[in-house]
Protein backbone atom coordinates (compact mmCIF):
# COMPACT_ATOMS: atom_id res chain seq x y z
CA UNK A 1 0.00 0.00 0.00
CA UNK A 2 1.21 3.46 -0.73
CA UNK A 3 1.86 6.08 1.61
CA UNK A 4 -0.88 8.28 -0.20
CA UNK A 5 -3.65 5.81 0.72
CA UNK A 6 -2.83 5.99 4.29
CA UNK A 7 -5.48 7.96 6.18
CA UNK A 8 -3.88 7.57 9.59
CA UNK A 9 -0.46 9.76 10.58
CA UNK A 10 2.41 8.08 12.11
CA UNK A 11 0.93 9.48 15.57
CA UNK A 12 -1.13 6.60 15.35
CA UNK A 13 1.67 4.11 15.41
CA UNK A 14 3.55 5.42 18.08
CA UNK A 15 1.14 6.76 20.65
CA UNK A 16 1.34 5.19 24.07
CA UNK A 17 4.61 2.96 22.62
CA UNK A 18 7.34 5.50 22.92
CA UNK A 19 10.81 4.86 21.95
CA UNK A 20 11.33 1.26 23.19
CA UNK A 21 8.22 -0.10 21.33
CA UNK A 22 6.80 -1.35 24.20
CA UNK A 23 4.83 1.43 25.60
CA UNK A 24 4.67 0.97 29.28
CA UNK A 25 4.80 -2.54 29.81
CA UNK A 26 8.16 -2.67 31.86
CA UNK A 27 7.35 0.63 34.22
CA UNK A 28 3.80 -0.94 35.05
CA UNK A 29 4.83 -4.47 35.49
CA UNK A 30 7.46 -3.03 37.55
CA UNK A 31 4.88 -1.32 39.68
CA UNK A 32 2.65 -4.33 39.81
CA UNK A 33 5.74 -6.60 41.62
CA UNK A 34 6.36 -3.73 43.49
CA UNK A 35 2.55 -3.69 45.31
CA UNK A 36 2.81 -6.94 45.66
CA UNK A 37 5.98 -7.18 47.31
CA UNK A 38 4.95 -4.97 50.26
CA UNK A 39 2.98 -7.41 51.83
CA UNK A 40 4.14 -10.23 50.63
CA UNK A 41 7.94 -9.09 52.10
CA UNK A 42 7.05 -7.56 55.43
CA UNK A 43 5.67 -11.16 55.86
CA UNK A 44 8.50 -12.87 54.62
CA UNK A 45 10.81 -11.19 56.61
CA UNK A 46 8.66 -11.58 60.05
CA UNK A 47 8.23 -15.45 59.61
CA UNK A 48 12.32 -15.04 58.62
CA UNK A 49 12.57 -13.45 61.98
CA UNK A 50 10.73 -15.42 64.03
CA UNK A 51 11.98 -19.15 62.48
CA UNK A 52 15.73 -17.81 62.38
CA UNK A 53 17.36 -20.23 64.43
CA UNK A 54 14.72 -23.21 64.01
CA UNK A 55 15.95 -26.43 63.67
CA UNK A 56 15.39 -28.93 60.41
CA UNK A 57 12.30 -30.39 61.55
CA UNK A 58 11.00 -27.50 62.64
CA UNK A 59 11.21 -25.16 59.03
CA UNK A 60 10.40 -28.33 57.28
CA UNK A 61 7.40 -28.56 59.53
CA UNK A 62 6.65 -24.54 58.61
CA UNK A 63 7.17 -24.83 55.20
CA UNK A 64 4.63 -27.77 54.74
CA UNK A 65 2.05 -25.43 55.65
CA UNK A 66 0.30 -24.73 52.31
CA UNK A 67 -0.32 -20.91 53.30
CA UNK A 68 3.13 -20.44 53.34
CA UNK A 69 3.46 -22.81 50.83
CA UNK A 70 1.65 -19.77 48.37
CA UNK A 71 3.17 -17.33 49.94
CA UNK A 72 6.90 -18.11 49.39
CA UNK A 73 6.17 -19.35 45.55
CA UNK A 74 4.00 -16.04 45.25
CA UNK A 75 7.17 -14.29 46.70
CA UNK A 76 9.68 -15.71 44.51
CA UNK A 77 7.85 -14.78 41.25
CA UNK A 78 7.31 -10.91 42.55
CA UNK A 79 10.58 -10.67 43.64
CA UNK A 80 12.81 -12.27 40.59
CA UNK A 81 10.79 -10.88 38.51
CA UNK A 82 10.96 -7.20 40.07
CA UNK A 83 14.75 -7.90 40.25
CA UNK A 84 14.98 -9.10 37.08
CA UNK A 85 13.45 -5.66 35.72
CA UNK A 86 15.12 -3.32 37.95
CA UNK A 87 18.37 -4.77 36.98
CA UNK A 88 18.07 -4.55 33.56
CA UNK A 89 16.88 -0.62 33.98
CA UNK A 90 20.38 -0.41 35.61
CA UNK A 91 22.28 -2.04 32.93
CA UNK A 92 20.77 0.00 30.40
CA UNK A 93 21.80 3.03 32.42
CA UNK A 94 25.15 2.34 32.58
CA UNK A 95 26.32 -0.23 30.29
CA UNK A 96 27.80 1.98 27.31
CA UNK A 97 28.66 -0.95 24.98
CA UNK A 98 25.58 -1.89 22.46
CA UNK A 99 26.24 -5.24 22.61
CA UNK A 100 27.74 -5.43 26.20
CA UNK A 101 24.55 -4.03 27.44
CA UNK A 102 22.48 -6.77 25.22
CA UNK A 103 24.38 -9.50 26.73
CA UNK A 104 24.11 -8.67 30.26
CA UNK A 105 20.76 -8.00 30.28
CA UNK A 106 20.09 -11.62 28.56
CA UNK A 107 22.16 -13.45 31.18
CA UNK A 108 20.45 -11.29 33.88
CA UNK A 109 16.87 -12.43 32.76
CA UNK A 110 18.36 -16.15 32.30
CA UNK A 111 19.55 -16.22 36.13
CA UNK A 112 16.62 -14.57 37.51
CA UNK A 113 14.46 -17.27 35.51
CA UNK A 114 16.67 -20.05 37.04
CA UNK A 115 17.04 -18.80 40.52
CA UNK A 116 13.22 -18.46 40.98
CA UNK A 117 12.57 -21.60 39.33
CA UNK A 118 15.29 -23.37 41.65
CA UNK A 119 13.73 -21.66 44.75
CA UNK A 120 9.83 -23.18 43.73
CA UNK A 121 10.83 -26.33 42.99
CA UNK A 122 13.21 -26.07 46.34
CA UNK A 123 9.65 -24.50 48.23
CA UNK A 124 7.81 -27.37 46.70
CA UNK A 125 9.79 -30.43 47.33
CA UNK A 126 9.85 -29.69 50.93
CA UNK A 127 6.36 -28.81 51.10
CA UNK A 128 5.46 -32.18 49.19
CA UNK A 129 8.03 -34.47 50.19
CA UNK A 130 7.33 -37.27 52.93
CA UNK B 1 33.19 17.24 16.12
CA UNK B 2 33.94 13.40 17.51
CA UNK B 3 31.44 12.25 20.04
CA UNK B 4 34.52 12.09 22.86
CA UNK B 5 35.07 16.14 22.40
CA UNK B 6 31.55 17.23 22.68
CA UNK B 7 31.13 19.69 25.66
CA UNK B 8 29.85 17.44 28.91
CA UNK B 9 27.13 18.83 31.51
CA UNK B 10 28.49 18.86 34.95
CA UNK B 11 28.69 15.46 36.29
CA UNK B 12 27.36 13.95 39.89
CA UNK B 13 30.34 15.17 41.73
CA UNK B 14 30.17 19.00 41.17
CA UNK B 15 26.91 18.77 43.14
CA UNK B 16 26.97 18.79 46.83
CA UNK B 17 24.86 15.85 48.04
CA UNK B 18 21.46 16.29 49.01
CA UNK B 19 18.85 14.01 51.01
CA UNK B 20 17.11 13.65 48.01
CA UNK B 21 20.07 12.84 44.99
CA UNK B 22 21.64 10.46 48.35
CA UNK B 23 18.38 8.53 49.16
CA UNK B 24 17.42 8.30 45.05
CA UNK B 25 21.18 6.07 44.43
CA UNK B 26 20.72 4.35 47.74
CA UNK B 27 17.49 3.15 46.18
CA UNK B 28 19.51 1.85 43.04
CA UNK B 29 22.59 0.40 45.11
CA UNK B 30 19.89 -1.34 47.57
CA UNK B 31 18.15 -2.37 44.95
CA UNK B 32 20.88 -3.95 42.88
CA UNK B 33 22.42 -5.35 46.35
CA UNK B 34 18.91 -7.03 47.13
CA UNK B 35 19.02 -8.77 43.34
CA UNK B 36 22.30 -10.75 44.37
CA UNK B 37 20.88 -11.29 47.78
CA UNK B 38 18.38 -13.44 45.85
CA UNK B 39 21.20 -15.84 45.43
CA UNK B 40 21.42 -16.09 49.16
CA UNK B 41 17.48 -16.90 49.46
CA UNK B 42 17.67 -19.53 46.72
CA UNK B 43 20.98 -20.97 48.54
CA UNK B 44 18.93 -21.38 52.04
CA UNK B 45 15.82 -22.80 50.37
CA UNK B 46 17.71 -25.33 48.41
CA UNK B 47 19.79 -26.18 51.14
CA UNK B 48 16.30 -26.90 53.18
CA UNK B 49 15.06 -29.37 49.84
CA UNK B 50 18.37 -30.96 50.01
CA UNK B 51 18.44 -32.47 53.93
CA UNK B 52 19.11 -31.52 57.67
CA UNK B 53 23.13 -31.63 56.82
CA UNK B 54 22.61 -29.08 53.81
CA UNK B 55 20.33 -27.27 56.24
CA UNK B 56 22.96 -27.45 59.02
CA UNK B 57 25.63 -25.85 56.83
CA UNK B 58 23.45 -22.94 55.79
CA UNK B 59 22.16 -21.95 59.62
CA UNK B 60 25.84 -22.53 60.56
CA UNK B 61 27.13 -19.94 57.98
CA UNK B 62 23.89 -17.31 58.05
CA UNK B 63 24.13 -17.66 61.90
CA UNK B 64 28.17 -16.68 61.98
CA UNK B 65 29.11 -13.29 63.28
CA UNK B 66 29.68 -12.87 59.65
CA UNK B 67 26.33 -13.75 58.55
CA UNK B 68 24.45 -11.99 60.79
CA UNK B 69 26.17 -8.88 59.76
CA UNK B 70 25.36 -9.55 56.10
CA UNK B 71 21.69 -10.29 56.93
CA UNK B 72 21.44 -7.48 59.17
CA UNK B 73 22.69 -5.19 55.78
CA UNK B 74 20.27 -7.13 53.77
CA UNK B 75 17.69 -6.54 56.24
CA UNK B 76 18.26 -2.66 56.21
CA UNK B 77 18.30 -2.90 52.40
CA UNK B 78 15.45 -4.19 52.10
CA UNK B 79 13.14 -2.06 54.32
CA UNK B 80 14.54 0.50 53.08
CA UNK B 81 14.22 -0.37 49.21
CA UNK B 82 10.56 -1.35 49.97
CA UNK B 83 9.75 1.98 52.33
CA UNK B 84 11.42 4.54 49.35
CA UNK B 85 9.51 1.86 46.90
CA UNK B 86 6.35 3.12 48.38
CA UNK B 87 7.16 6.81 48.36
CA UNK B 88 7.77 5.99 44.63
CA UNK B 89 4.79 4.69 44.29
CA UNK B 90 3.27 7.99 45.55
CA UNK B 91 5.65 10.01 43.64
CA UNK B 92 3.69 8.03 40.36
CA UNK B 93 0.14 8.70 41.69
CA UNK B 94 1.36 12.61 41.22
CA UNK B 95 1.78 12.94 45.15
CA UNK B 96 3.68 14.49 47.40
CA UNK B 97 6.24 16.39 44.90
CA UNK B 98 6.32 19.98 47.05
CA UNK B 99 9.86 20.18 48.06
CA UNK B 100 8.88 20.24 52.11
CA UNK B 101 7.10 16.84 51.69
CA UNK B 102 9.92 15.74 49.31
CA UNK B 103 12.61 15.71 52.54
CA UNK B 104 9.75 15.31 54.97
CA UNK B 105 9.27 11.83 53.25
CA UNK B 106 12.40 11.18 52.95
CA UNK B 107 13.16 11.39 56.33
CA UNK B 108 10.54 8.94 57.17
CA UNK B 109 11.53 6.50 54.85
CA UNK B 110 15.32 6.32 56.96
CA UNK B 111 13.24 6.41 60.19
CA UNK B 112 11.10 3.64 59.39
CA UNK B 113 13.85 1.33 58.27
CA UNK B 114 15.55 1.72 60.33
CA UNK B 115 12.92 0.93 63.06
CA UNK B 116 11.75 -1.78 61.00
CA UNK B 117 15.12 -3.00 60.83
CA UNK B 118 16.12 -2.84 64.35
CA UNK B 119 11.95 -4.92 65.16
CA UNK B 120 13.06 -7.35 63.07
CA UNK B 121 16.70 -8.47 64.85
CA UNK B 122 14.93 -7.95 68.57
CA UNK B 123 12.13 -10.35 66.76
CA UNK B 124 15.19 -12.80 65.44
CA UNK B 125 17.35 -12.85 68.02
CA UNK B 126 14.97 -12.84 71.40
Amino acid sequence: MSSSLKFRTPLNQVRGLGSAKEGTHHWWAQRLTAVALVPLLLWFVAALASIADADYLTAVQWMKSPTVTVLMICTIVALFHHAQLGVQVVLEDYVHSEWMKFASIIVVKMLALVLALACIVAVLKVSLGG
Amino acid sequence: MPASNRPLSPHLQVYKPQLTSVLSITHRATGVALAVGGIGLAYWLLALAAGPDAYATAQALFGSWLGKLILFGFSFALFYHLCNGIRHLFWDAGLGFELETVYASGWAVVGVAAGLTVLTWIVALA
